[in-house]
């Protein structure tokens, strides 16, 4: 038989329907999966007690919905009211909300059973989980013929990892610049990013507010859409959030590329691209073609100043959002011996943040300081209007965008040690972060390496339905089934 | 533009993140790299352009102005590293 841990959502989800297994001996089977593979750090807190109870009262038949009984991990961003919540960040340690976030909200609402906060790039900031204040994730895969521990992406890296690892059904992500698409590329399973507006940001820890949108991350495409489901939805205490009807992603659908157009962006084939991407990309245009679909190739003239627009604009919201951890109202302080409050405004945010998200701070800072902001954040957000109608331009003629999500498969812990290195490896997913897009990624294969690698879906706002159907049409031409 | 030494103690006291004298260094390095690589935005044409601040189509939504929440001293406290007398303390302020 197989192991419970082993079951797509949907599976879990039709075999707590039928009764052939209990929500408490699947949440229980998955309590053991995390306590066998605590090495991975994929969670900074686990909540089996608040678990089993969940899993008891879906049992007893008094907790109901769609996602009644199905095991989550949370990534640590959102908030989960008597939870700890951290972000993955020193400066929050012992922070635990009284409140609950609107995404979490909506899928205890629906049934779910929160297994606990899933590690994480210290306030999202990150592309391998090495930032986290929490130690860094491992993913539980391993190039073939080595040993080497190698990152699981980020910065939903714990999320990644743990869905890869068997050790939760599917997990809450978030994605700025493709903490969604990257991480799940890296491990060989889903993630969609939907549209800007679709899922609550409230109580959701803020990085960069234009940009931030949360998404589920899940072995297929169809556990992808049934999760993304219950996470949408008009959240009135999010003033961007979208008053608009979330569709039954599951039911509609179908994975038909019959009359589609699929759009190849051009400058995404960029110079010294490795040759084992290039190939996997052309291998997924073929799949789609003999899918039926009609495949054009597009412009996105602007692509190359994607990064350094998404280097301007995330940093520079984030030291505007980041400028709450003061140590007065929640997490760590630290005051120096005899200082006065700036002292420990100053003190508190040396000690609480780690490097990254003071560099990225201090970036912020710079750019939007009085003789600089025109020269950098203005332009950036020109640039930035310039990358989104480059993209209304493309979807003039395409339905959907197939590019590859990320420029190599996972690496090694410390192989990007220079910030700007790491930041290239978003180079494929933060042109759709920049015009709020949805965007999903599927295993499509793997590296000669054996490590997975994965396909990006681009698609018009709102239609997170045509993502998901070109998602599962690569899914099933893949027929991905390899595993950690 | 470059930084320099002062000036990344500028950004850091504006950031209200204290900086070690070992830090400076490093920490101006690094930023001229990054500064450096997104100053290529410069040579985009942008006259005309409209600077977007969200992706999201007109005007925020604006909400009544009436209260909705409140009276929870107790949970908004809950977190502080330090309370008192139902507020949040911190070092003396004034002399």
């Amino acid at each position: 038989m197989t192991a419970l841990t082993d079951l797509s959502l949907a599976e879990m989800k039709a075999g707590l329907d039928a009764r052939t297994f209990s929500a408490v001996e699947l949440t229980q089977a998955h309590l053991d999966a995390m306590a066998a593979n605590r090495h991975l750090n994929a969670y900074i807190v686990e909540t089996p007690e608040m678990a089993l109870a969940q899993a008891r009262a879906v049992d007893a038949g008094t907790r109901t919905g769609p996602l009644a009984g199905i095991p989550l991990g949370i990534k640590d961003l959102f908030a989960v009211e008597g939870v700890q919540t951290t972000a993955g960040s020193k400066i929050l340690e012992g922070f635990v909300p009284r409140y609950e976030s609107g995404v979490t909200a909506n899928l205890l609402r629906d049934g779910a059973v929160f297994l606990g906060k899933l590690n994480m790039d210290e306030f999202a900031m990150g592309s391998s989980n090495e930032t986290s204040a929490y130690g860094r994730v491992i993913s539980p895969w391993k190039a073939k013929g080595s040993d080497a521990e190698l990152v699981p992406g980020g910065s939903s890296g714990g999320s990644a990892s743990a869905v890869s690892a068997r050790l939760c059904a599917g997990a809450t992500g978030t994605d700025t610049g493709g903490s969604i698409r990257q991480p799940a590329a890296f491990v060989g399973i889903s993630g969609i990013k939907p549209t800007y507006g679709r899922c609550s940001r409230w109580g959701t820890i803020a990085f960069a507010s234009s940009l931030d949108q949360a998404g589920p991350m899940a072995r297929t495409v169809t556990d992808c859409a049934l999760m993304l489901t219950s996470m949408c939805g008009f959240d009135p205490k999010d003033s961007t959030s979208l008053d608009i009807p979330v569709p039954d992603f599951a039911a509609g659908l179908t994975g038909s590329m019959k009359g589609k157009t699929v759009g190849i962006p051009t400058e995404y084939r960029l110079d010294g691209m490795d040759p084992e991407i290039a190939a996997l990309w052309d291998q997924g245009i073929a799949w789609l073609k003999a899918e039926g679909a009609e495949i054009v190739s597009v412009s996105l003239p602007h692509t190359k100043y994607a990064l350094p627009t998404y280097y301007i604009v995330a940093p520079a919201e984030a030291s505007s959002n980041l400028a709450r951890y003061d140590g007065v109202r929640y997490g760590q302080r630290v005051t120096p011996p005899g200082g006065n409050v700036h002292d420990m405004y100053a003190a508190t945010r040396a000690a609480g943040f780690g490097k990254e998200v003071k560099r990225r701070i201090m970036i912020g800072t710079y750019v939007l300081s009085a003789g600089f902001y025109d020269a950098y954040y203005t332009q950036a957000q020109k640039v930035r209007a310039l990358i989104a109608r480059d993209f209304e331009q493309a979807f003039a003629q395409c339905d959907v965008l197939l590019t590859p999500t990320a420029p190599s498969p996972a690496f090694a812990f410390g192989a990007k040690a220079d910030p700007l290195a790491m930041y290239l490896n978003d180079v494929f997913t933060v042109p759709a972060s920049l015009a709020g897009l949805p965007a999903m990624s599927v295993p499509a294969g793997l590296s000669s390496t054996g490590l997975p690698l994965g396909l990006q879906i681009i698609g018009r706002p709102l239609d997170e339905a045509g993502v998901l159907d070109a998602g599962l049409a690569i899914e099933r031409a893949a027929g991905f089934t390899a595993r950690p | 533009m470059s930084v320099n030494s002062e000036t990344v103690r500028k950004i850091a006291r504006l950031a209200r993140i204290a900086v070690t004298d070992d830090e400076v260094p490093g920490l101006t390095e690094q930023l001229n790299g990054i500064l450096g690589w997104v100053e290529q935005l410069g040579e985009v044409d942008t006259s005309g352009v409209e600077p977007m601040a969200s992706v999201m189509p007109g005007a925020l939504r604006w909400r009544e102005d009436v209260v909705t929440d409140g009276a929870m001293p107790d949970k908004v406290l809950a977190n502080a590293p330090e309370a008192a007398s139902g507020f949040f303390a911190v070092p003396k302020v004034i002399e």
